[in-house]
């Protein structure tokens, strides 16, 4: 019975912050510390508990088709496990970083709302929950994106909350349809009902599906708000959104959707390919004219996604253990630059990568942490993101998609180009720095180091026996059809 | 059939509106067109004609009802849109003191 714990939670943390804290920002900080841990405990003990048999609970105690059902499958405690990760990660980093913005406990009670957002679309089985949660989500990330107060700050946060409120519209008007052919809105009797219909009205769905969750996931086409909500975002946030809210509202539910429900109708996973490729390809040559620092890490968040969506394309099991291993590395190695930006902005007062210089001897931890987010992002060994890309490449060879392969491989050169272009401009150029106003606190520091030694720590998932562990039941949620129907409804 | 198309039309005129207009109150005025439009579309797929509301009384039998699980939906997704315009009209008058315009053309200070 630990699946409502994942909503209640960050929920009644948020609540507690909004009740206890009157203008100091101590107590919320400790408690939204602690909740995030226990999340992150709890996520694991869900993990070990779901690996045999998937935990459902309805909520109210009635039965399936008439109630809203919460469903823990290993899928979904694998994205309750990375929630946790970076949300701890992005608040050790927040306690200085936004008191230098502004000491309130406001932030704090957001970033909770956020989780419990995440968590519940991650967790629900149920598509018009899955909504809700949805917009739980999105409301506390376009009021954090406008948190720094800023005039771009506000403007951008207008444009993420147009794009979404479209998108949000999409997604009803798809809900509505899917209900009018099938009587239900549970996700597993919708793909229980949904192969006997009409295929016409079935695509139809989907397409409406795709381009409300591709809006919230930042595919090509629909990409325009990211690069200013996620450069503009005070910087833990923006990590907490390319890092996991770009997956969690638009890669897990198309996932879900398409490989659970759709049980991924060839058309799907053409697009799928196309729009990956477009968007690796398109996304890294805007990347390279880049010279705002976040604004380049925006681009470069994607081109990855881009990578997670060929590979969902590809569809086979290696194809999508590719998938969700680079799901895992993108978080780590896209937070732990948008930390690096953040640090550098706050001690030098500019994004600019021209008006940066030799920061090794000032910043010297955020110049290796960066260094090594680096070399992991454009794919050099021994570094995770090496491993994810590979395998991505390696079952695009194998199922014969070799356009896919060639595009994933630009990709990966040109993710090398810009990166070594921030290198060379950011942390290694010729002006010379002596002295710097702000100096990273501890806390910035720790979030940085911990980030850094996952990045290379995660590479062992891909030793055979750990993977078999960690990895396979995944990949078996998501690659067969009719299981996750009987984990629901029952054999 | 009929009824469909016009609900799909007042979809495309809020689109237009969020798409095309430059004052940023218009386009939240759009974006809610477009949001009533959803809604009325999800009710309708629950509405019957001559149907009764779907309340069992004691000797009472009733032949046809409405659905009423859509109107449910409805009802919690306007409380949201609710929320989500408040937020966009709060934004609109941060961005108005900032700016000193509603004029989004004027309002470009991210680029590229």
């Amino acid at each position: 019975m630990i699946v409502p714990y994942f909503i209640i939670i960050p929920l009644l943390a948020a609540f507690l912050i909004t009740l206890i804290s009157s203008d100091d920002d101590r107590w919320a900080i400790v408690i939204s510390i602690l909740a995030v841990i226990i999340l992150g405990i709890l996520s694991v003990i869900g993990f070990i508990s779901v690996s045999k048999e998937a935990i459902v609970y309805s909520m109210g105690g009635w039965k399936i088709p008439y109630t809203v059902c919460l469903v823990l499958d290993p899928f979904s405690s694998f994205m309750l496990f990375i929630i946790p990760l970076i949300g701890l990660a992005a608040l050790l980093y927040s306690i200085s970083y936004i008191r230098h913005l502004s000491k309130s406990w406001k932030y704090y009670a957001l970033f909770m709302l956020l989780i419990t957002g995440m968590n519940g679309v991650v967790i629900t089985g149920d598509l018009f929950n899955l909504f809700i949660f949805m917009e739980v989500a999105l409301f506390a990330a376009y009021s954090l994106v406008a948190y720094g107060g800023k005039a771009e700050e506000f403007e951008a946060s207008f444009k993420y909350a147009v794009m979404g409120s479209i998108s949000s519209s999409l997604i009803l008007i798809g809900i509505g349809l899917t209900y009018s052919i099938t009587s239900t809105l549970t996700l597993a009797k919708i793909a229980e009902v949904l192969p006997g219909q009409n295929p016409v009205v079935v695509n139809w769905i989907g397409a409406i599906f795709l381009a409300g969750f591709g809006l919230k996931a930042a595919i090509m086409p629909f990409h325009a708000w990211l690069p200013d909500a996620h450069s503009s975002a005070p910087a833990p946030i923006s990590s907490m959104l390319s890092g996991v809210l770009i997956k969690a509202l638009g890669i897990y539910v198309l996932i879900r959707l398409f490989y659970n429900v759709f049980g991924l109708p060839k058309i799907f996973s053409d697009i799928f390919l196309v729009l990956g490729g477009i968007s690796i390809i398109c996304a890294s040559l805007l990347a390279i004219s880049q010279w705002d620092f976040k604004r380049l890490l925006a681009y470069s968040s994607i081109s990855q996604i881009g990578f997670i969506l060929l590979a969902l394309g590809i569809g086979t099991r290696m194809a999508v253990f590719g998938a969700i291993f680079h799901i895992l590395n993108h978080a780590i190695f896209k937070s732990l630059l948008f930390f690096n930006a953040g640090t550098v902005e706050m001690a030098l007062g500019t994004r600019d990568l021209r008006k940066m210089g030799k920061l090794g001897k000032v910043l010297p931890i955020t110049s290796t942490t960066s260094m090594i987010a680096t070399l992991s992002v454009s794919g050099l060994p021994p570094f995770n993101g090496f491993f994810s890309k590979m395998i991505i490449i390696i079952a695009a060879i194998q199922a014969g998609f070799f356009q896919s392969a060639i595009v994933a491989v630009i990709g990966s050169v040109l993710t090398l180009g810009y990166f070594l272009k921030v290198q060379r401009h950011g942390f290694h150029g010729e002006k010379e720095f002596n002295e710097i106003t702000n100096v990273p606190s501890t806390g910035m520091r720790t979030a940085m180091i911990i980030l850094a030694i996952l990045c290379v720590c995660s590479s062992v998932l891909i030793i055979p026996g750990i993977k078999d562990v960690v990895f396979d039941p995944v990949i078996d949620t998501i690659i067969n059809k009719t299981e996750y129907i009987q984990l629901v409804l029952g054999r | 059939m009929i009824i469909y198309l016009l609900c799909f039309i007042l979809f495309l005129v809020g689109l237009y509106g969020v798409l095309t207009k430059r004052n940023l109150i218009k386009i939240i005025l759009s974006l809610s067109i477009m949001e009533y439009s959803a809604n009325l579309f999800l009710v309708l797929f629950g509405y019957k004609r001559d149907a009764l509301f779907p309340i069992l009384e004691k000797g009472k039998e009733i032949q046809s009802m409405v659905d009423p699980l859509p109107q449910a939906l409805v009802l919690t997704s306007i409380v949201i849109e609710l929320g989500i315009t408040a937020m966009l009209v709060a934004l609109a008058v941060r961005l108005y003191q900032k700016y000193k315009t509603f004029d989004i053309t004027k309002i470009r200070r991210l680029s590229g």
